[in-house]
């Protein structure tokens, strides 16, 4: 079989930021035609070999060469990488929710007649494209309006307007639920028949696994290998040993937590959409946890699981319509956060930038913003001892930082996390709720975080994780909720716990006889 | 590392900011040697720098408060309508109801705390932005002025004008010197030297090396060397003035509110809201008391501005106050406060609101006009804001740590070339 010509190659690219060498000398050989993967922990280098590439860091930024097509190309801007063909689709997605999926797809590109907008040829053209990407929609429905699986659909329309030889897709899966997910994984199959080359850059091993025709794994800055994927043996076990330059083992090792007594229980919760009152996110859900238990909520995206978090801790979300809380056998209040911070609960939120960290701050300001009473010293805030606290925390969770005074938006995701961990275990909680806890993380980060829940839980405290993987829960969990469409539909013990039960819970309405 | 990096290291803060607090900072001293030689030695004389004290301490109050605003992501186009406002209802209280000056006083303040109060409700529990209900309040404030004044000029009595126009006292033995004074500058060296030594413990407590010893003690000679410079100025003018009794409210603020911001939780829920209100929220920061309380307590520094000018000027006009919301606000971005919210000092804000205050009264003593005047004060605002986004894009921090806040270690930079969305994410038109 003969193989196909190299459509892009990278030579020896290396970048330097001030202080830090984020690229050295890395080589990226892509052949017409193929998918073409990118692996490698948060930090190593993917993202920016990807701006380089684009044109973000334009040529003279950075030395190497590219060679596209045979010939060496230097692009001064992102414009001149797209009118080269090659596309790239970035995790946070640039649509303007608020304009049609039309008027998306030809923002910047839009096809004129006599100086105006051809709306006629747009809608011809739309249609068309939105068919090549699968994409089932009235054309003029805005962006806003659709899911985040479509909105990433869109995009590639977007790319597809623009004649793109070559598709760069930045964590696409990312933020999409597993049916999405699929379909997006076979668009690629598809595009891949047509010819079209695609670079995807991914956590996920095991979609990289089942669709990637070679992989290139960066560490820390340099090329470590390519694997070729039709050649065999390479498997998820594989990649990661490159990633991370060792084995990692058993990824969930038992966590040894002796299980105790019920302590938590939220029974009939209910409660419904901030905006449209006729929407309930919960319906009347009821879980316990026990001291020492890792409690897993298994569910598609949309399904109510963050909105049964956020409305328990402190009516974050929605309105509240009916419910009870008890912990220790008592009935508790959780009307504001500060009143469920103050019964030991801690939430760790999905969307860590969004949401779960201030960005200005360092890591000791974050590590002791949700209890500043702990520090406060006569009505002051005692600075050595929040050095100290902070410093503690540094060591006991590895977060990679040279000091407690660095921002938090210098760490990666890991260790961004590691800081959120930190800030909620500095409340001394007995219940942890932790939403997504491994999103956009590493393979050896998410790793580590696993063994800080089971610290947790060995600690004695209870431990909620909500997570859109079900190898991780049913890895980590001893019990698993599985929640359809704001209800809970079953519960499953870890002994009892695969993919294909949950999956069947997780996308019924049947809540099974549980004794 | 060079003797030149450990200085400015170690004056600056740190290793990685520093553009823009050393060009604050020298900033100041260059306009004021600047002026010094333009002025042929007017500018630094004992007359002209008690006469920029007494001019602009109520800017410069009310650039506290409204840092604070700003930090906490919002903006207050109301006060110099609400210090307006406070000066007629105080100078009609006092004319009318033959009210004690201390008496009208306590009334400012209280109408400064309803203006608060009112639109702080508005903000915090109804949820309209800032930036409209000011609007209103500038509208509506100015207009109460007038209907109470009946647009004209109302005198207050000679009581109430010493906290405008006062000065310390002449007491103790003929010294030359206005004695207070001079007691004055010597509290302000022993708590400069107690801060220094101070925060040297700490770093140590922290764990981290403190400053050389030759640096401390050059930072501690040169603010030292400021003080008394200050102080024998302001001490040795014509007899009879001193140093202002507004320039003593104003360094009691600007110590206090210093503290409260950097050393507290209130001030630390403040940064918290104005940085990400939604994480501030879910850390258990009551959000609504905070932006309640931010808002309150720029009126109030409001009522206490209108009431210092109401008496330096001796009497209560239509006019007063007028654009001082855009002086105040410009200190503040000079200052080196982010429009966004969550970033900005006290004292970065004082710093920016002496650089305005200087230009202004150097370009005066040289005759310039007030046309010229505020060209040139509007170049420097941009000019300042531009240093502020460039240094942002480079990666740099940009707020004045400086000098005046010695132990804290660097400010934490955002990461070079990682923005949320790449610069060249714009869809190109082919």
């Amino acid at each position: 079989m003969s193989r196909p010509p190299v459509l892009l190659e990278m030579r020896s690219i290396t970048k330097t930021f001030p202080g830090v060498t984020a690229l050295a000398d890395v080589n990226l050989a892509v052949r017409a035609g193929e998918i073409h993967a990118v692996c490698g922990e948060n930090g190593a280098g993917k993202s920016t070999l990807m701006k380089v590439l684009s044109g973000v860091h334009p040529h003279g930024t950075y030395t190497g060469d590219i060679r596209w097509k045979g010939e060496e190309v230097r692009f001064g801007d992102v414009r001149a990488s797209e009118h080269a063909g090659i596309a790239i689709i970035h995790q946070e997605l640039a649509l303007v929710p608020g304009m049609s999926i039309t008027e998306n797809v030809f923002l910047g590109n839009e096809p004129r007649r006599f100086g105006a907008i051809d709306w006629t040829a747009a809608r011809h053209r739309v249609l068309e494209l939105m068919e090549q990407v699968g994409l089932r929609e009235d054309p003029d429905t805005l962006v806003k309006d659709i899911g985040v699986g479509k909105q990433q659909l869109v995009e590639i329309a977007k790319a597809f307007a623009k004649d793109v030889t070559l598709l760069i897709l930045d964590e696409p899966t990312a933020a999409l639920n597993e049916a999405d997910s699929r379909h997006l994984l076979d668009l690629l199959r598809g595009f891949r028949r047509r010819g079209i080359t695609s670079i995807i850059i991914s956590h996920k091993l095991n979609e990289i696994e089942a669709i990637a025709d070679s992989i290139t794994i960066l560490r820390d800055g340099r090329t470590i290998e390519t694997l070729d994927v039709g050649a065999g043996g390479v498997d998820e076990d594989r990649i990661v040993r490159g990633m991370v330059g060792r084995a990692l083992g058993s990824r969930f090792p038992e966590h040894g937590a002796e299980v105790g007594e019920v302590f938590f229980e939220v029974r009939d919760w209910t409660v419904r959409h901030p905006v449209s009152s006729e929407r309930l996110v919960c319906k009347g859900s009821s879980f316990h946890v026990r001291r020492g238990e890792i409690v897993g909520f298994a569910g598609l995206m949309g399904a109510g699981r963050t909105e049964l978090a956020m409305s328990l801790f402190g009516r974050s979300y929605g309105v509240w319509l009916g419910g009870r809380v008890f912990k220790d056998g008592a009935e508790i209040q959780l009307r504001t956060v500060a009143e469920a911070i103050g019964h030991g609960l801690a939430y760790v939120s999905e969307d860590r930038k969004a949401i779960g960290l201030n960005l200005l701050d360092d890591i000791k300001t974050s590590v002791v913003s949700a209890k500043l009473r702990k520090i406060t010293r006569r009505g002051v805030l005692d600075r050595v001892a929040e050095h100290r606290v902070a410093a503690e925390y540094r060591e006991s969770l590895r977060v990679k930082a040279p000091s407690v005074d660095e921002g938090v938006t210098r760490l990666s995701g890991g260790n961004q996390q590691k800081v959120v961990l930190a800030k909620w275990m500095f409340t001394d909680p007995d219940l942890l709720i932790l939403d997504e806890p491994t999103r956009g993380i590493d393979v050896g980060a998410k790793f580590e975080i696993y063994g800080i829940v089971q610290r947790l839980a060995r600690q004695g405290k209870g431990v909620v994780v909500i997570s859109s993987e079900l190898p991780e829960l049913i890895g980590l969990c001893d019990r698993i909720y599985t929640v359809f469409e704001g209800a809970v539909t079953g519960e499953v013990a870890r002994a009892d716990a695969d993919p294909e039960l949950l999956m069947k819970q997780m996308t019924t309405e049947k809540k099974p006889a549980t004794p | 590392m060079s003797r030149y990096q450990d200085l400015k290291k170690n004056l600056f803060g740190g290793t990685t900011s520093n553009a823009r607090q050393f060009s604050m900072i020298f900033t100041l001293v260059a306009i004021v040697l600047l002026f010094q030689v333009l002025t042929d030695g007017l500018t630094l004389t004992s007359g002209n720098l008690i006469a920029v004290v007494s001019q602009y301490s109520y800017i410069l109050i009310l650039a506290i408060g409204m840092l604070m605003v700003i930090v906490a992501g919002h903006i207050d186009l109301s006060v110099g309508s609400v210090a307006a406002f406070t000066g007629i209802v105080v100078a009609k209280s006092m004319q009318q109801w033959d009210l004690p000056w201390p008496a009208a006083v306590a009334l400012g303040l209280a109408v400064g705390l309803a203006i608060g109060a009112w639109q702080g409700f508005w903000i915090a529990y109804v949820g309209v932005p800032a930036f409209i209900v000011t609007l209103a309040g500038m509208l509506l404030f100015r207009g109460a002025n007038q209907y109470i004044g009946n647009a004209d000029t109302v005198a207050v009595p000679h009581g109430f004008r010493a906290i405008g126009a006062g000065y310390l006292p002449e007491v103790g033995p003929d010294t030359g010197y206005n004695n207070l004074t001079l007691l004055l500058g010597l509290l302000a060296c022993a708590a400069i030297g107690w801060r220094e030594w101070r925060a040297r413990r700490i770093r140590r407590q922290m764990g981290t090396d403190p400053a050389p010893v030759w640096v401390s003690a050059l930072r501690l000679a040169v603010m030292l060397g400021v003080v008394v410079f200050a102080t024998l100025r302001f001490a040795g003018g014509r007899v009879g003035t001193s140093f202002p009794v507004s320039g003593i409210i104003l360094a009691a603020l600007v110590i206090a509110y210093s503290f409260y911001t950097r050393n507290t939780a209130g001030g630390r829920h403040v940064y918290a809201v104005g940085g990400n209100s939604r994480a501030a929220e879910l850390s258990g920061v009551r959000l609504r008391r905070v932006n309640f309380l931010v808002m309150t307590n720029m009126s109030v520094l409001a009522a206490l501005a209108g009431m210092i000018f109401v008496a330096r000027s001796a009497a209560s006009g239509p006019q007063d106050g007028l654009n001082w919301e855009l002086d105040a606000i410009a200190a503040v971005f000079i200052g080196g406060a982010a429009v966004s919210g969550g970033l900005g000092t006290v004292s970065g804000s004082i710093v920016g609101g002496l650089v305005m205050a200087l230009l202004n009264n150097g370009l005066q003593l040289k005759g310039v006009g007030s046309d010229l005047v505020q060209i040139i004060k509007g170049l420097v605002l941009l000019l300042a804001a531009a240093i502020d986004v460039y240094n942002k894009n480079q990666g740099r921090f940009s707020v004045i740590e400086s000098v005046l806040r010695p132990f804290r270690g660097a400010p934490p930079p955002p990461v070079a070339g990682d923005p949320l969305v790449p610069a060249g994410k714009a869809p190109a038109a082919d």
